[in-house]
């Protein structure tokens, strides 16, 4: 029983610190390149990805990977056109997709489906394949994104600059959406639909006061996301509160511990 | 446009024409780095650009002058293939290395970066080459600053440093004084020049005002959707075209301007104290 225990919390555990060794670096590049209102809606395309998932019989992972890379591919296409607005874009997606997920999954009716665990993550749930699933793709996320460093730093400053220099400035930017697509699917199992994207901001934020690069502001991140995640997980287990809103709010105290601390010279 | 870049090809009537034309302003035997040709663009049911032609010489320095909305920038972007022109001819020398000082730079203060990076993100280079590039526009002085930190006036020297960076063959700056004092405008003109004399690369800018550019440039393209009138930039500013353009007040602040010139290494607060200025 009490290795039962152990082996639960630790999946938990690994989990979390998992999904935010991930979304440090990719969430610091959110918040330079102001994208948090598309993470916003790739995390709602996640319930549509789960309802796909238990529908078609394939795993609710692998729907909501397919869902979330599918709707930034669906963004980018819509963006070309120039006809609306960007925002206009993320909100018309980002709703029309949870609602569907959410028709959907009421429409199968032999399936018991615990809304709340995808709203707001079930950390405490962790399996086996949910560890390989974040693990594995959150070590391909990291990897890709060392590769795109420096041509994503550069269009980050400077589109049209970049293009000059010789940057593929279209692949390098469909190439990140899908890179934040992949971390979305793979963090959703921890904090939730609701809340993914404040693992992605608010890390980043907190890391921007203490940072003299892209890289240390990313590395800090990664580190205050895994700070939330210890944070959270204990008041969970001490207090009883819901894990995923837990780290969240963990977060937002280290973001907040971080304006408090005193300024250097 | 691709159809146009092969009926320019083909067609040998065309190409003579441009010769003939391109010999009146560029040096004789020299090929230019960059030819445009009766380039046209519209956005919408604007139309910005109406068959405008220009040539650039090697170590030739050519300035797009003309009011706000004549289409310097859309034209300079048309040059860096930034943007794809509805109609026209574009050539441009093979491989050729181009330096680019956009007009605007914002960047979130969200971003830590030194200067430093700044400058080495189009370009990998060692610390003493960044040194040395910062060196040639004085500003060396914020190499370890947070880009955000800086003055509009050094902001531009270090994004000429970037450009000088790529050994550029071609320089395209998009109003590189912006943000800058009048004192540090001229400044920053003498030092393209400088840099154009040392370097031997050709210059392409833009610029809202004729006077302050005139002592800085070979010749002057007067554009208003199509160009209006161009030349040295003495003839330029006395041709009628361009006076109807600016109006007779636009254009005569030359005598105040040319005060502010003599005294211009006295006044400028934002140069490096160290750079070594030369006698205008």
């Amino acid at each position: 029983m009490n290795a039962l225990l152990d082996d639960f919390l630790l999946r938990a555990l690994l989990g979390g610190l998992g999904v935010a060794l991930a979304a440090g670096p990719l969430g610091a590049f959110v918040v330079w390149r102001r994208m948090a209102y598309f993470g916003d809606t790739l995390a709602h395309a996640g319930l549509l990805g789960v309802a796909l998932g238990v529908l078609t019989g394939l795993s609710e992972n692998l729907g909501v990977l397919l869902a979330c890379l599918g709707i930034a591919l669906l963004l980018v296409v819509l963006q070309r056109q120039r006809r609306l607005a960007t925002d206009t874009l993320l909100g018309i997606l980002a709703h029309t997709s949870l609602s569907l997920g959410l028709v959907g999954l009421a429409l199968l009716d032999n399936v018991r489906i615990d809304l709340s665990a995808y709203l707001f993550g079930d950390i405490l749930a962790v399996s086996r394949t949910d560890l390989l699933w974040i693990w594995g793709g959150g070590l391909l996320a990291l990897t890709v994104l060392v590769l795109l460093w420096r041509p994503l730093l550069a269009i980050t400053v400077h589109e049209e600059l970049a293009r000059v220099e010789g940057v593929p400035v279209a692949a390098v930017r469909v190439s990140f959406l899908l890179l934040i697509a992949l971390v979305v699917a793979v963090a959703m199992k921890v904090v939730g639909i609701l809340l993914i994207t404040s693992l992605l901001i608010i890390p980043a934020a907190a890391a921007r006061r203490f940072a003299r690069s892209p890289e240390g502001m990313a590395a800090l991140a990664s580190l205050g996301g895994c700070l939330a995640v210890c944070g959270g997980l204990a008041g969970s287990l001490r207090l009883d509160l819901p894990a995923g809103p837990a780290i969240v709010v963990c977060a937002t105290l280290v973001f907040v511990a971080g304006l408090l601390w005193p300024q250097r010279r | 446009m691709s159809l146009l870049h092969d009926d320019a090809s083909a067609d040998p009537a065309i190409l003579d024409d441009w010769g003939r034309e391109a010999g009146m302003h560029a040096a004789a035997g020299s090929a230019p780095l960059l030819r445009l040709r009766e380039i046209s663009i519209s956005f919408g049911q604007r139309r910005v650009l109406e068959g405008v032609s220009l040539d650039l010489a090697p170590a030739e320095i050519l300035t797009l002058v003309g009011p706000n909305g004549a289409g310097k920038s859309t034209l300079v972007k048309i040059a860096l293939g930034l943007l794809t022109p509805d109609g026209g001819q574009i050539a441009r020398a093979a491989d050729l290395r181009i330096g680019y000082v956009p007009q605007r730079l914002q960047l979130a203060d969200t971003l830590p970066l030194t200067v430093a990076r700044f400058v080495t993100l189009g370009t990998r280079a060692a610390r003493a080459q960044v040194f040395a590039a910062l060196g040639e526009t004085g500003a060396t002085h914020v190499i370890d600053s947070p880009i955000q930190a800086i003055s509009g006036g050094e902001l531009q020297r270090v994004l000429l440093a970037r450009a000088l960076l790529r050994r550029p063959q071609l320089l395209v700056l998009d109003e590189p004084v912006q943000g800058v004092d009048i004192a540090g405008q001229y400044a920053l003109y003498d030092l393209i020049r400088q840099l154009r004399d040392r370097r031997g690369c050709a210059v392409l800018m833009v610029s809202h005002d004729l006077h302050l550019v005139m002592a800085s440039t070979d010749r002057v393209l007067c554009l208003n959707r199509h160009v209006c009138c161009q030349g040295q930039p003495e003839h330029v500013s006395r041709d009628p075209r361009y006076l109807a353009l600016f109006g007779r007040d636009g254009a005569s602040h030359l005598a105040v301007y040319h005060h502010h010139h003599n005294h211009v290494h006295d006044l400028h607060g934002d140069v490096h104290p160290t750079t070594t200025e030369r006698d205008a």
